[in-house]
């Protein structure tokens, strides 16, 4: 009989929703949970955290889903894959040993995070050049916080033959949250590029959770029920054969629009799409409305993956701020104006300048730019003003400047209940690559 | 006559790095193969003024009826370093939608066909 197992995915970013694995969980017919907790900066702000308190550096809402949901998760005999453990999974781990007196099982994988020891890689004559813009990383080695190697998904298959519930780790790709128990459980070879390729589309497809069930939808009036959206399910056969869906019951729509959508968020080169286990050509794929609610996706091609595995490094470049105030009619674009140059005035006079410093109306052009004509002067806008600068000090200044104007600059200012713009670290992205030979990964099984 | 692209597309935009992607997903053959032959690299550039300020760059999706463009140091740095109010790009494919075409009379069979009452209803939950 032709083997299938449902995956799906409760988790697009940390901070999505507490409550959709919760009720997959409770809820769904499924063999897996992927959660997705981590974004580039994530990393950064993770390795900031545990630098300040060696007990942090994960996500903690993960340890309080487990907290709450684990008796299910032991009855219904589910799979969890994660990448909560962030930068510190083995501490994760311990945590939800903890609180669920060891009765879920933990395989740590580990092996991708090498903030300590890239600059003795660097030393050693290694380039770790920007893949974007092609710099050497001398110039930002000593600013380093956070550099984690984007793992292949074969590692996660070889967690899962512990039989563990959990599978935690820190950097492992988004879509190997999906390939790593395909491969466990249909015993795919490193070769089989095809067969990869197709359970790599299929983890773009819900990595992203409700993007690809009618969040996000360009056609967002035909969801009627956004407040129990479905996040979504794939059921996928040992050929790479697989279909996307969502639980009976809940809201939102999957169509050939939706996925594809999905499909084309966050890509560069359709043909060329890199992931640690294989190259994939997106311009293969075939999809086909199978029934209502249900999508089918075949055809996937793949090639050899490179020899490199991706980094994402983090450094620290400056500190910044954004302030905001709002101004009403009559002339509130003329007003937001002489504002916005009265505080850089005021700075200005003290002999302050910043590296970078931007201007927008939000309710006006803070995303369209030039883009669209407004032939009328707005009823209200908000000003947000924004400065960069190596020096803190420049910024703290910065940020004691905008109150004042409520009272000593133009009149009908209001808007100001936040206090005053914070102060905050600017995290820069370092994308670089490191060779597939230098790279070891472990389990740790608990 | 003149139409918007969200009377014929989707789209669906994001980050890669300093870039943001716009995805643009047509329904039919006939409407997309004339996006292929008249959404250009210089009609986005043209239009995202004061977004798109260097080169834009197009791929063609044939199979998914798709373009996807790439609009090449949109973000500013992008990420944490950015200083724009979207600095995810995440408004760049609504944007689009507002794009005016001048498309062939034949293509009225092709509108999206929007119904008034989609909009105004409280959500079923």
């Amino acid at each position: 009989m032709n083997k299938i197992i449902k995956i799906a995915n409760g988790q697009g970013f940390w901070g999505d929703s507490v409550d959709a694995p919760f009720d997959l969980i409770n809820n769904a017919d499924i063999d897996y949970l992927t959660l997705d907790y981590l974004a580039e900066v994530t990393m950064a702000i993770m390795q900031k955290q545990y630098n300040k308190n060696k007990g942090r550096g994960y996500a903690n809402d993960f340890v309080d889903l487990i907290e709450k949901s684990m008796d299910i998760i032991i009855s219904k005999n589910l799979k969890i894959i994660t990448n909560a453990g962030g930068v510190n999974p083995y501490k994760c781990a311990e945590e939800i040993q903890k609180i669920t007196t060891n009765k879920i099982k933990i395989a740590v994988v580990e092996g991708d995070n090498i903030v300590d020891k890239i600059n003795g890689y660097i030393e050693s004559g290694i380039s770790f050049n920007n893949i974007d813009n092609g710099k050497s990383i001398e110039e930002i080695k000593d600013s380093i916080c956070s550099a984690n190697i984007y793992i292949d998904s074969f590692i996660v298959a070889e967690a899962l033959k512990s039989q563990p519930h959990i599978v935690l780790g820190g950097r492992i790709t988004d879509p190997g949250l999906v390939v790593g128990p395909c491969i466990y459980e249909f015993k795919w070879g490193r070769e089989e590029h095809k067969k990869l390729a197709a359970a790599t589309v299929a983890g773009h497809i819900i990595e992203c959770g409700a993007q690809c069930t009618g969040g996000n939808y360009s056609r967002w009036w035909e969801n009627d029920n956004f407040t129990n959206i479905g996040y979504p399910i794939i059921s996928i056969n040992e050929d790479g054969l697989f279909d996307v869906y969502k639980d009976k019951g809940t809201g939102g729509l999957v169509n050939k629009l939706t996925v594809t959508e999905q499909l084309l968020y966050e890509m560069g080169n359709p043909k060329q799409y890199l992931s640690p286990d294989v190259t994939v050509d997106f311009t293969s794929i075939k999809l086909n409305n199978k029934k209502d609610g249900i999508v089918s996706v075949s055809n996937v091609e793949g090639l050899k993956p490179t020899d490199t595995f991706k980094v994402a490094v983090n450094y620290i470049s400056g500190y910044k701020a954004n302030g905001k105030l709002t101004v009403t009619a009559p002339h509130a674009i003329q007003k937001a104006n002489k504002i916005s140059q009265i505080i850089l005035d005021r700075l200005k006079r003290k002999g302050i300048q910043f590296d970078e410093h931007r201007v927008d109306f939000i309710g006006y052009n803070s995303c369209s730019a030039a883009t669209l004509q407004v032939d009328k002067d707005p009823n209200e806008l908000t000003i947000s003003i924004s400065v960069k600068d190596q020096s803190k000090s420049k910024i703290e200044t910065f940020s004691k400047e905008l109150a004042p104007l409520i009272t000593n600059g133009p009149p009908g200012i209001t808007g100001f209940s936040g206090g005053r713009p914070k102060v905050q670290e600017v995290i820069s992205y370092w994308p670089t690559l490191i060779s597939k030979s230098m790279v070891e990964t472990k389990i740790k099984v608990y | 006559m003149k139409i918007k692209l969200m009377d014929i597309a989707c789209t669906r935009s994001g980050d890669k790095g300093d870039s943001s992607n716009i995805g643009v997903v047509f329904e039919y053959n006939d409407t997309y193969n004339w996006a292929v032959k008249n959404i250009t690299t210089e009609m986005i550039k043209k239009y995202l003024e004061g977004i798109a300020k260097a080169e834009v760059i197009r791929y063609e999706l044939p199979n998914l009826l798709a373009l996807n463009f790439i609009i090449k140091g949109s973000l500013e740095g992008g990420g944490s370093d950015s200083l724009l109010h979207d600095a995810q790009g995440k408004t760049h494919g609504q944007l689009l939608l507002l794009l005016e075409l001048e498309v062939p009379e034949s293509f009225s069979q092709y509108l999206y066909n929007f119904k008034d009452e989609y909009l105004g209803k409280d959500d079923k939950a």
